[in-house]
């Protein structure tokens, strides 16, 4: 599908996201990333692929990938219930903030995220937080694996049907070690 | 006051020396000072007189950009691209042209509520005088003005003495508008500073409209027992003509009202309201109707049950002349900042105008004559009522059917929806006779009607929603407690102590309008739980009448559930948009009623008095206004902060504290001098919780103050514990930064509480008498 923004009034962009049109280059990023880092909002739980949830995409990739997860809204209560703990909980504001804050040295105090992954945040939020992001640490690579073309990451995904999400999302997961 | 304009008219006086007549002599300005208090260090403040106290706040809640554009188009070197770092040919940058864009929101929110009191004002001296005593609680308040005079330090006494307040204000937000302007002010911060500025300055000028129509038109005052009023689109009788107005400006209304009354029609007709006007014309007459919030528009026209539509001013759909206009609805457009292109008919015979509405010869009218609007609007309603019967554009189930199987599914309809619904779904399934999706979508729908406008195939897709859920709509008959306005001081005396010490768990100030993510409901559920909790529920604007539009198991609205005193478990409706300056009133009262600070003049030392000891939290679930922008910045100034629901986050700008750098939580202890680190309390000043269960913890921890006592920190973090667990499924992984002393754990949770402790390496720290004012401490140290 296209890559325009997915809400069609968010188009005020001079810098665009690079579309990702396979989800194997989507995995070859992640994996050259050193420190990477996923960001889970509150429609993890509202998006339906399939019959299953996106949260239950989600933990599949994460727990085959390693990347730490950061929930945002309550979403760490649903992560723990389907048996999956992740990294760090936090406001959707406060994990964007630290992000453009190149003195943050990570959840792990470690060092820096040097790729920060997106998913599952209302658009709008999502779509805002990664300006933020783009503006003002215009060396953080971003990226999102919403279904939704997001003009402010650095990738993004054109805007797809559910059946591609998770296909995408279980190709993903496959090309991981941990994947099955 | 100190000033007040004497005006001496003679039309005839005979005297020993001869006849005078026409004689008319003005004294500008005589000295009149009976307000006692000692003027404090900052009366009448410029732009810049409080910035060093901006800076202080903007030091620890620093600001995080989020441009909702990457370009400026401000002026004609533009447009100009400020992606990344890029300056623009002015030399602005992109977090300098987004606090810019900030504090102009804040400029025309604080304009637009401004204009509106000037305007109440002039017509109130005009009807009743200058010298018209201002009373808004009688006996209960004696300080009848705590915004005003602490930001000006004036003791206003009448309606004339509020245009002296008046005036600063517009000076004031004449000067921030000013700073807007291309090559003028160049720092992020310095913007922000003056988005505060403007913020409080708004508080003034709401307090000047609300205690002027409160005192002039005998809304109630201060009442905790204010009159329940219906509310909701079935409580509305169709079988009488209705008067639908719409907006924030009462006069209009009163004029419908008080000419109803004078012809013995009033129990003949229905005048309903919505917005906030309608809580406006209920706490001048009980019998008139809540409609709903700004959302409702929509569906009561096109419903058809508008006989009238009246508009007065702001968050007015620009689109309903068009709207009514397919229901045969006349419109009266009847303030000077929003003429609709209409003629202005404000001097033409009244029998004209009606004639000409009625007829259908002109579909829409202006006049700026309140009582002219009055008379005008009831006839008009008399008569068009029974040609109209009711007409309205909805289409019957049959035909909902048949419309929906024309949807293409090609997804516009949702990707134009502010809240991403699944339109598409709700189509297909309505296409198959299933109006399930369709009607929850009449839950929590916004009204904004963009599916329709995205529509290729021109489906009137807002209608068969609202078709869908006319079930629900046909049951919406509930109850609103009329806004009572300012807090009594007797109830600021009675809860100054238990606030401060934190024993009264906080206050939770659910305001602002109803651009919700998930329906009014969510709005319900906060305030229900807090004021379960014996937290002080405060509403006004939207947010009241969503809080009023669910029941509980036993049928009961919440307003009929608790008390609407000021109260531990209150829930207070204070009114409408300009109401809201009641609760920084009482915010402010609290230090100065219990603490005993002085109000005048003497906004540094009660606003850190408020940051640091009151736990008071703004919740603004749906807000979508400039107005709304500048409510919340009034707030940020007194150090109070304010949450918005997920469409916040457009407001592009979120001030956030950082938890884990203990030198953003160091305040001086007054009595010795000493820095004390007293961990995130609160948090943040601005931020956005994404979901109602998310939102409930926030609160809950942004009521947290340095100056609990460890009794009142204790019931806190009880509460914060609990609602963490119950909404996000886990204990809170800050804990550690909340406990000063091991006095402060709720001894029902000591156990884990020593586990986390441990974990974190917690050293207990002392309850200081916090201030960020270094003149504030007695003794400081060497």
């Amino acid at each position: 599908m296209s890559c325009e923004p997915w809400q069609c009034a968010e188009i005020a962009s001079t810098k665009k996201a690079n579309p990702i049109q396979k989800p194997e280059i989507a995995v070859a990023m992640i994996k050259r990333a050193q420190r990477p880092l996923l960001i889970v909002g509150s429609n993890a739980t509202e998006r339906y692929m399939e019959g299953k949830q996106l949260i239950e995409y989600l933990i599949d990739f994460a727990n085959a990938s390693k990347v730490p997860v950061v929930a945002t809204a309550h979403m760490v209560g649903e992560f723990i219930k389907r048996g999956y703990q992740p990294a760090a909980f936090m406001n959707a504001m406060e994990i964007g903030q630290r992000v453009v804050d190149p003195e943050w040295m990570g959840l792990d105090g470690k060092g820096h995220p040097d790729l920060v992954i997106l998913v599952g945040l209302p658009y709008y939020v999502e779509s805002l937080m990664l300006s933020g992001m783009k503006h003002f640490a215009p060396d953080q690579k971003t990226m999102t694996l919403d279904n939704l073309y997001h003009v402010h990451a650095s990738w993004s995904f054109p805007n797809a049907t559910l059946e591609e999400w998770a296909a995408n999302l279980k190709v993903m997961t496959s090309k991981f070690n941990g994947g099955n | 006051m100190t000033a007040k304009n004497v005006h001496v008219k003679i039309d005839e006086m005979k005297t020993g020396s001869g006849l005078i007549k026409n004689l008319e002599l003005s004294i500008g300005k005589v000295i009149n000072d009976n307000y006692t208090e000692p003027m404090g260090p900052t009366p009448m403040p410029s732009l810049t007189a409080l910035r060093d106290w901006d800076m202080k706040l903007l030091t620890k809640y620093k600001p995080f950009y989020m441009p909702d554009c990457d370009l400026c188009c401000l002026c004609t070197f533009g447009k100009c691209d400020l992606t990344a770092g890029k300056r623009g040919a002015c030399g602005l940058d992109i977090a300098t042209q987004s606090s810019r864009i900030v504090m102009l929101a804040c400029a025309i929110g604080a304009a637009c509520h401004t204009a509106h009191s000037r305007h109440l004002l002039h017509s109130l001296i005009e009807k009743y005088g200058r010298r018209y005593p201002l009373d808004v609680g009688g006996l209960n308040i004696k300080v009848e003005a705590p915004v005003s005079r602490l930001v000006t330090g004036i003791k206003p006494e009448t309606l004339g003495d509020l245009d002296d307040i008046l005036t600063y204000t517009e000076e004031q937000i004449t000067q921030v508008l000013a700073v807007g302007h291309t090559g003028q002010e160049g720092n992020n911060l310095d913007f922000e500073s003056k988005a505060m500025h403007v913020g409080m300055i708004d508080h003034v000028g709401m307090e000047v409209g609300d205690i002027a129509q409160i005192s002039a038109l005998g809304f109630p005052k201060a009442d905790p027992e204010a009159p329940l009023v219906k509310l909701g689109i079935a409580s509305v009788d169709r079988t009488k003509p209705v008067v639908m107005c719409i907006g924030h400006n009462v006069m209009p209304s009163v004029g419908i009202i008080d000419y109803a009354k004078e012809k013995k029609v009033d129990d003949k007709i229905e005048v309903v309201g919505l917005c906030c006007t309608a809580h406006d014309m209920t706490r001048y007459y009980t019998r008139a109707r809540v409609v709903g919030p700004i959302s409702w528009e929509l569906r009561f026209i096109r419903a058809g049950l508008a006989d009238v539509v009246v508009l007065d001013e702001q968050c007015i759909r620009t689109d309903v002349y068009d709207e009514a206009s397919k229901v045969g609805s006349p419109v009266i457009a009847a303030s000077e900042k929003n003429c609709m292109g209409f003629k202005n008919r404000t001097n033409d015979p009244a029998d004209e105008i009606v004639s000409d509405l009625v007829s259908g010869k002109v579909k829409g009218v202006l006049i700026l004559d309140p009582e002219k609007v009055g008379e005008v609007a009831v006839r008009v309603a008399q008569q068009v009522a029974p040609i109209r019967k009711r007409k309205n554009v909805l289409p019957s189930l049959e035909e909902l059917t048949q419309i929906a199987k024309t949807c293409t599914q090609c997804k516009s309809c949702q990707r134009n929806c502010p809240q991403d619904y699944a339109i598409p779904a709700a189509m297909k399934a309505a296409a198959k006779g299933d109006i399930t999706l369709l009607t929850d979508l009449y839950e929590t729908c916004i009204g904004c009607g963009r599916c329709e406008e995205a529509c290729p195939q021109k489906i009137m897709i807002h209608s068969l929603i609202i078709k869908a859920g006319e079930k629900s709509m046909e049951c919406e008959d509930n109850l609103c407690r009329s806004g009572r306005g300012a807090v009594s001081d007797v109830e600021i005396r009675n809860v100054g102590s238990p606030i401060v010490l934190g024993e009264i768990p906080g206050i939770v100030a659910v305001v602002g309008c109803s651009n919700y993510p998930k329906g009014g409901k969510d709005v319900y559920d906060i305030c229900r739980e807090f004021a379960s909790r014996r937290y002080i529920v405060v509403l006004s604007g939207c947010s009241a009448m969503s809080a009023g539009s669910y029941r509980n198991s036993e049928g009961k609205t919440l307003y009929e559930e608790f008390p609407g005193g000021f109260e531990a478990g209150g829930v207070m409706n204070v009114g409408s948009c300009v109401a809201n300056s009641h609760i920084a009133g009482a915010a402010i009262k609290v230090a100065n009623i219990f603490a005993k600070r002085s109000l005048r003049g003497n906004y540094e030392e009660i606003a850190d008095y408020i940051h640091n000891r009151l736990g008071a939290v703004g919740l603004a679930w749906g807000a979508y206004s400039q107005k709304a922008a500048s409510i919340g910045a009034g707030f940020w100034r007194l150090g109070v902060p304010v949450l918005v629901g997920p469409h916040g986050v457009k407001y592009r700008r979120m001030l956030l504290g950082r938890k884990e750098d203990p030198s953003n939580w160091e305040v001086f202890d007054a009595r010795t001098g000493n820095k004390v680190n007293v961990g995130p309390a609160p948090e943040h000043l601005f931020n956005m919780a994404e979901t109602k269960e998310e939102c409930m913890v926030a609160i809950a921890k942004l009521c947290i103050r340095p100056n609990d006592t460890w009794k009142g920190r204790s019931i806190k973090l009880s509460h914060y514990v609990d609602l963490s667990k119950r909404y996000l499924g886990v204990m809170p992984n800050d804990l550690h930064l909340f406990v000063r002393t091991m006095a402060d754990v709720p001894s029902t949770m000591k156990d884990e509480f020593v586990k986390i402790l441990e974990a974190n390496n917690w050293q207990e720290t002392v309850i200081p008498d916090p201030t960020l004012l270094p003149r504030m401490v007695r003794k400081m140290k060497e």
